[in-house]
């Protein structure tokens, strides 16, 4: 029930979330809702996507092509003058699982028939504003006069390629450099995308989900083997839970062994 | 505004034609200064190529990655709980204030609320980092223009802070102290009598530092009209704190969205200056370390009765859904943006750290300052390594 998309009918936009979110808080948001209409009334149907968390935050997905446009429309006419972020998500589902064989994941995966074998059969699932493409840019700007503040999103098309900000916001540079780097996605007119953090003959683009990560590859979690027990632990009150961890205790210490 | 640049950027051409002049009759050429990583003026391992001519900066390039650890990829292999004694290492010296954005976050994925207790103690021992934090700069800029003395009693005063979230949390740096639902524990007994003790101290701290530094004329030749931010290039390079406000922006976090802090039952004020030079940045940090101690007294004596954990799950799974929390951390706004898919994991945490933000306006600030002046702008904007490399 993640994706709250509206992919089919951005300009009538406000009731079809509204309806199937607000069963906590049914206030509306009318600030909001002000900033996604005039949004709405500039890209028209550039804006693909939305998602209202009353009273909390507006995220907005436009196309890729409008990116740029968008972010100079917020700062020139909607008085969003301050940069916060600019990243990207990545939503293949990793193929490598949790990579985690912590204790608590043992206990769970036991009550649970372990799933996390085959997980690159999950569908791709993409979160607030919908999506369609396994990688999406994401941004946040803000209105300091007014205390607004909108995140952004755009499906980055199979070229990844998204146009840059650098002209609008100054800051995105470092950050689309980043973003590059990490993900791959490249910023048309960006005056110099090279490394910021890693080595420059670095290789591949470690935060995506298909990039192993290799501490966990040549040497498994230990998870419990190196947690002792406390000795107050046997008369404290969660005895089931501790019944179940020495359970774990074994199996753990067998897998490990297995893997390596 | 636009008139400081203008005049710089008329002081910088006359420079350069007067320079152009002396090279072509000297056959100079422009050099490269290597600074770093490992300068003592670059608070950890960053590195600046700065291109030279003369004694001016034509274009400086800050390269940093000396210490990137990659918390983002390695908070997705880790559960909620486990997260926070990683981020801990973000901004080291005010650790505390690095994992209240992100349990708060988890807590509004979770739809939990701290009780009232621990929200005040948290925002206690928030202001506790910001002052632990902020005062080794305090301290650290006399440093940058030359003066030693200063940090030796930063570090002196810094000590009893210290040992107040020592007490308190059983951690100096690392405290990771705050849960999913609120706290690890209450706080000792005497504790709230001892702490009033410090922050005497630390206000005694602050009138030293201005008598000290503040009025001295190096120090006020060094950073007045030096390394000059404007406040729309400010705002359009993302920069926050008193880095922000040392430019005349009324901005704040704390109170302008106190998510799940108690900034607004407190009676503080924001403060700015309007100049935007590294002096004003330093002043306004100054003013800043005496409003968390008037605010730190104001939280011991409102702290209310109450438990000091909501009820959470033992394993803590959190539901899918994004949320992105922001908080003015000593250093500037720092957030995470949260992507969970209902596991015990997050899917994806991006981690918007003030450090990253306020460096990147240095290739723009450095451009046409004089050597010297390199030091006391980066003093001034005061970054952490670990809070831009994360």
């Amino acid at each position: 029930m993640s994706p709250l998309s509206s992919t089919d009918a951005p300009t009538q936009g406000e009731d079809s979330t509204e309806t199937e979110d607000t069963d906590a808080t049914p206030a509306s948001d009318a600030v909001r809702e002000a900033m996604l209409e005039q949004l709405t009334g500039e890209l028209g149907d550039a804006l693909v996507g939305h998602h209202i968390e009353p009273g909390i935050d507006l995220t907005v997905r436009v196309t890729a092509a409008a990116w740029a446009e968008t972010a100079a429309f917020l700062r020139t006419g909607m008085g969003f003058g301050y940069f916060n972020f600019l990243s990207a998500i990545d939503w293949l589902p990793s193929p490598f699982g949790r990579d985690m064989d912590s204790q608590v994941d043992l206990t769970l995966e036991q009550d649970e028939d372990a799933d996390a074998g085959d997980a690159d059969i999950e569908p791709m699932e993409q979160g607030l504003a919908g999506g369609d493409t396994r990688f999406q840019v994401l941004a946040r700007v803000n209105d300091i006069v007014d205390h607004r503040g909108v995140t952004l999103k755009a499906d980055v098309p199979d070229d990844m390629t998204v146009p840059s900000w650098v002209e609008v916001y100054r800051g995105a540079n470092w950050h689309e450099r980043e973003a590059w780097e990490m993900f791959g996605i490249t910023f048309a007119g960006h005056p110099g995308l090279r490394h910021i953090y890693l080595p420059g003959e670095f290789e591949g683009n470690p935060m995506r989900k298909d990039y192993p990560l290799l501490a966990r590859r040549v040497k498994p979690w230990p998870g419990i083997v190196d947690v002792e027990a406390m000795p107050d632990d046997a008369d404290a009150g969660g005895d089931n839970e501790d019944a179940s961890t020495t359970s774990a205790d074994p199996a753990d210490a067998g897998e490990s062994t297995d893997a390596s | 505004m636009t008139d400081i640049t203008d005049r710089q950027q008329l002081s910088y051409i006359a420079a350069q034609a007067a320079d152009a002049r002396v090279n072509l009759e000297l056959e100079t050429e422009g050099m490269t200064l290597n600074i770093g990583p490992q300068h003592p003026a670059t608070h950890g391992t960053l590195r600046i190529v700065a291109k030279l001519d003369g004694e001016q900066v034509i274009a400086a390039d800050p390269v940093m990655g000396y210490m990137h650890r990659g918390y983002e990829k390695l908070t997705e292999v880790r559960t909620y709980p486990q997260v926070t004694t990683l981020i801990n290492r973000i901004d080291w010296l005010g650790s505390f204030a690095n994992e209240v954005p992100f349990i708060l976050a988890a807590e509004q994925l979770m739809e939990v609320e701290a009780p009232p207790r621990a929200q005040w103690i948290r925002t206690l021992l928030f202001e506790m980092s910001r002052i632990a934090n902020v005062v080794l700069f305090l301290g650290d800029m006399a440093v940058q223009v030359g003066a030693v003395t200063p940090v030796f009693f930063a570090f002196r005063d810094r000590e009893h802070i210290l040992n107040q979230i020592e007490a308190a949390t059983g951690g100096r740096f690392h405290p990771n102290f705050d849960r999913i639902g609120g706290l690890k524990d209450d706080l000792p007994a005497g504790w709230v009598t001892e702490t009033k003790q410090v922050m005497k101290k630390m206000r005694s701290f602050c009138d030293e530092i201005e008598n000290l530094v503040m009025g001295n004329e190096i120090f006020q030749a060094r950073t007045r009209g030096i390394g000059v931010i404007p406040a729309d290039i400010g705002l359009s390079y993302g920069l926050s704190g008193a880095n922000i406000r040392g430019s005349g922006v009324d901005w704040d976090v704390r109170r302008d969205n106190p998510c799940g802090l108690v900034y607004d039952e407190l009676d503080w004020r924001v403060w700015t200056h309007p100049d935007g030079d590294s002096f004003s940045r330093f002043w306004v940090r100054l003013q800043e370390v005496r409003e968390a101690t008037r605010m730190v007294d104001q939280l011991l004596d409102g702290i209310p009765a109450g438990p000091v954990m909501a009820k959470v799950p033992r394993i803590i799974k959190v539901p899918a859904g994004e949320a992105y929390v922001e908080t003015e951390n000593p250093l500037g706004v720092m957030g995470y943006y949260v992507v969970s898919k209902g596991d015990l994991v997050p899917y994806r945490v991006k981690i918007r750290s003030a450090s990253f933000n306020n460096m990147s306006i240095t290739p723009w600030l450095l451009k046409g300052v004089y050597v010297p002046d390199i030091i006391t702008i980066l003093g001034s904007l005061y970054f952490i390594l670990g809070d831009i490399d994360r």
